[in-house]
């Protein structure tokens, strides 16, 4: 909730002393409330008062720290609803299920497909960023479980999910220093919770049955002064855990209501009933609605294609395209011999391609325009992307001099642009490549290979 | 103080579209709330599922779908049974990628043939779509409109180029339904709207198609387009936005890298056809959370898991 000038100088010294650059504190306060100012400039501000306006000023929906240094994440922090009314800032989490109830095979399979599903796209690392560790029955094996996850050397953060608060204890012992998330904090067993994370200031995880019996935990939890928490949305269907996530949200940022102003917890896992594309389907759901942490069964790769990839897209600024800087770039150790391909500005576009050039081996020039940070097509059709811009650049690049071979690979779909490039730049051979970037490193090898055997 | 459901309430309804006839059409929209929002107000149909055939024989797809369709692809009419009776779709998208210039070409009376034969061959509903090459669509339509006058088909699509032609034919002259189709983007998708209730085909008679990509590939404009689109639809009552959405999503999913990687080009990455599928089932899933009240899928998996979590929404 924004605070006006006139809260704020209530809470003031009230001694005009100018210390802070302004002539009175009501004049300061003004400035602070428009954003002018910080509250810090002021060098006598009681911590009672600074303690009541960071809470006051403080987002509706608290950013949450957890995990530890190359596994440390922030979750929530959201501000609006709709992504093309400013960026979501804190993507979703995901986490994979391990239960005391498992075999030692099964604990190990999951351990080997976390380590095996790692990889980057777009300059981002993709991978399971948490271990849920969940306690059903087996004391003993909770224990054994939770040291086989830390010594599996995985990297990865944790949420402890158990509402014993003895054998919880105990098992935070195991994982004290890494920060970990601690599920299952109910009406019954709260204040025993609280007291448990509260000299470390773990992250804590409500669970309830329905919304009001959340709101109401909430409450009591925030009365014991704890504010480091996550909400589960559990319920018994995927159409009642989706209006939970939904009604947490939009309590937070639409109503203002901080009591709902937390990051949420989705065990899709539990939803979907071991039914591997049902996960997938209920994942996506609330990757796109307001699931913070999304909790899996297990991941492999065509789980985590979609998924990951949906959550790239979901999390980037809708404001600006993400663009690489137009200009010649080197790939394979490319020389005065290597051929030049074209591509667009946008960094998706950009990635893809050059990933594939690696992949292929083959050294060679990429020529990059200004194509407005659009895609190929989109470029195109917006007149971005076409044979004038694309000669210019390669005309005014200095490629010519940076490479002897004159062959000009464009991409397929532009396979349009091929008679006027020719017209506009004699001296090059145009090429058409293919359409989708993987076919790029067979067909720059057979390239490869006509060249070397023509010389 | 007790928790208060935090309710959202629009002016605006979306219309109610109907595709087919008989007890098996299907109805489309109908909400006044966003997609799935029960909690709002009435949510309108449950998003419906449809399976894509091709009027030829689908050289391109993966090996487990040639065999599950290998006694029926090469007859689409025979195929559509097929598909209706083994599959329970909610309805089937016939694509004619026979009828492309750069292939074979096939003739409009040839296209309105094979559609006649299937629609006659099925009773649930039939979307008919072109290969995306504008005019070619246009003459096509033209005379599969007349071919299965009667029927109630959706034409997919109408775009900028040849929206005269294709709303002349399907909204005007035989009462079928039109899909409007536009790049991303909420005033293209209006102004098109706009074009087509000038040449008198009524609103209620018009489906949107606003783009489709795979997710990954530039798909969060996909949503923000539906998003937008909808707030304008049902919060600011704009009529010339109010109408349901219908996705091909497979149109788009079966072409990118993670669909179409043979095991040992990436052998990390598993099998291909869980990767596809699972491409499919999360970008229809995605556009149905923001909106789409119809999605074209491929794989009957994708279409089996989407009824179900589309069942357990409703
Ligand atoms: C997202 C999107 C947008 C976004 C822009 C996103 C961006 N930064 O580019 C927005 C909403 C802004 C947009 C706008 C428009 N869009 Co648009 N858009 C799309 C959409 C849905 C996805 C594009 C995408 O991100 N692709 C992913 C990238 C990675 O693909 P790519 O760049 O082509 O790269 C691949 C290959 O080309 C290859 N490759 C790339 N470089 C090279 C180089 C070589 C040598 C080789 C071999 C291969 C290769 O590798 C990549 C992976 O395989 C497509 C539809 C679709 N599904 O493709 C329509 C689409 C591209 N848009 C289209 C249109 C018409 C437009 C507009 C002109 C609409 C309008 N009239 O306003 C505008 C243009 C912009 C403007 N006027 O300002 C049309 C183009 C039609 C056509 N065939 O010409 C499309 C195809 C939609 C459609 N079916 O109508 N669009
Ligand atoms: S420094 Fe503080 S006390 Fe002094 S004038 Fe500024 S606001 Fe008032």
């Amino acid at each position: 909730m924004a605070l006006t000038g006139l809260d704020i100088f209530k809470l003031t010294p009230k001694k005009n002393c100018k210390d802070c650059g302004f002539p009175t504190c009501l004049a300061f306060s003004m400035k602070v409330a428009s954003g002018g100012s910080e509250i810090e400039k002021c060098p006598h501000m009681s911590p009672e008062a600074l303690e009541k306006l960071s809470e006051a000023t403080a987002p509706p929906m608290k950013a949450l720290k957890f995990g530890k240094g190359d596994n440390e994440y922030t979750i929530g922090g959201e501000t609006v609803l709709f992504r093309h009314e400013k960026t979501f800032v804190n993507r979703n989490r995901f986490a994979v299920m391990f239960t005391d109830q498992l075999s030692e095979e099964a604990i190990q399979s999951k351990l080997d497909n976390i380590k095996k599903v790692n990889y980057v796209r777009i300059g981002e690392t993709m991978k399971v960023e948490i271990a849920a560790i969940k306690y059903v029955s087996d004391k003993e094996k909770y224990f054994n479980l939770i040291k086989k996850v830390k010594e599996s050397g995985i990297s990865i953060a944790y949420m402890l999910i158990c509402e014993d608060v003895d054998v919880l204890k105990e098992a935070l012992e195991l994982v004290k220093d890494e920060k970990p998330i601690v599920y299952g904090a109910t009406k019954d067993n709260y204040e025993a919770m609280v007291s448990l994370v509260k000299d470390q200031k773990l992250p804590l995880g409500l669970k309830a049955d329905g919304l009001e019996e959340l709101y109401n935990l909430v409450e009591k939890v925030q009365g014991l002064d704890y504010k480091e928490l996550v909400l589960g949305t559990e319920a018994s269907s995927v159409k009642e855990t989706f209006k939970n996530a939904v009604q947490i949200r939009r309590t937070a940022l639409k109503e203002q209501d901080r009591k709902f102003g937390y990051p949420s917890v989705v065990f899709a896992n539990e939803l979907a009933n071991n039914d591997s594309n049902m996960e997938i389907a209920i994942a996506s759901l609330f990757v796109v609605k307001y699931g913070s942490i999304i909790v899996l069964e297990d991941i492999d790769y065509a789980k985590a294609l979609s998924l990951f990839s949906l959550r790239q897209n979901v999390f980037t600024d809708p404001q600006r395209p993400m663009r690489v800087e137009p200009d010649i770039y080197p790939i394979n150790g490319a020389d005065e011999n290597s051929p030049v391909l074209v591509t667009v500005d946008f960094a998706l576009t950009y990635f893809i391609v050059a990933g594939e050039i690696e992949r292929s081996k083959v050294p060679v020039w990429v020529a990059i325009p200004d194509a407005g940070g659009y895609s190929v097509l989109t470029a195109w059709a917006a007149g971005k992307f076409g044979a004038g811009s694309i000669s210019k650049f390669i005309k005014e690049s200095g490629i010519a001099e940076k490479t002897k071979s004159r062959k000009l690979i464009l991409p397929g779909l532009v396979a349009v642009l091929k008679g006027e490039l020719e017209d506009e730049l004699p001296e090059w051979e145009i090429i058409i490549g293919t359409e989708e970037a993987m076919h790029i490193p067979k067909f720059l090898k057979q390239l490869n290979n006509t060249v070397e055997a023509n010389a | 103080m007790p928790f208060k459901m935090s309710v959202q309430d629009f002016k605006g309804k979306i219309n109610e579209v109907e595709i087919g006839k008989g007890e098996k059409a299907i109805k489309i929209g109908g909400q006044k709330a966003t997609a799935l929002y029960h909690f709002d107000n009435d949510a309108g149909n449950a998003p419906k599922i449809g399976i894509e055939i091709t009027d030829i024989y689908p050289e391109e797809w993966i090996a487990s779908l040639k065999e599950l369709y290998k006694d029926v692809a090469n007859d689409p009419a025979a195929w559509a049974k097929f598909v209706e009776e083994k599959l329970e779709p909610d309805f089937i998208c016939l694509r004619f990628e026979g009828s492309d210039p750069n292939g074979l070409d096939k003739s409009p009376e040839e296209c309105a043939e094979v559609a006649k034969a299937v629609v006659e061959a099925i009773s649930i509903p039939l979307v008919i779509a072109g290969t995306q090459n504008h005019d070619k669509d246009a003459k096509i339509f033209e005379k599969i409109t007349a071919a299965v006058d009667g029927h109630n088909c959706l034409f997919l699509a109408a775009t900028e180029e040849n929206y005269k032609t294709v709303g002349a034919s399907a909204g005007l002259a035989y009462k079928h339904k039109v899909g409007a189709e536009s790049s991303v983007d909420i005033n293209l998708a209006k102004q098109l709207n706009v074009l087509l209730d000038q040449l008198g085909v009524k609103n209620e008679d018009i489906t949107m198609h606003i783009g489709c990509s795979a997710v990954g590939y530039g798909f969060e404009y996909l949503i923000s387009t539906v998003d937008r689109i909808r707030l304008a639809a049902l919060g600011q009552n704009d009529k010339t936005l109010q109408m349901p959405i219908i996705t091909p999503v497979s149109f788009e999913t079966w072409t990118v890298k993670e669909s179409i990687a043979e095991e040992e080009d990436a052998p990390e990455w598993g099998s291909r056809e869980e990767r596809a599928i699972s491409i499919e089932i999360s970008t229809a899933t995605s556009i149905i959370a923001v909106g789409a009240d119809a999605v074209i899928v491929r794989h009957p998996k994708s279409l089996e898991t989407l009824k179900n979590l589309t069942s357990q929404l409703a």
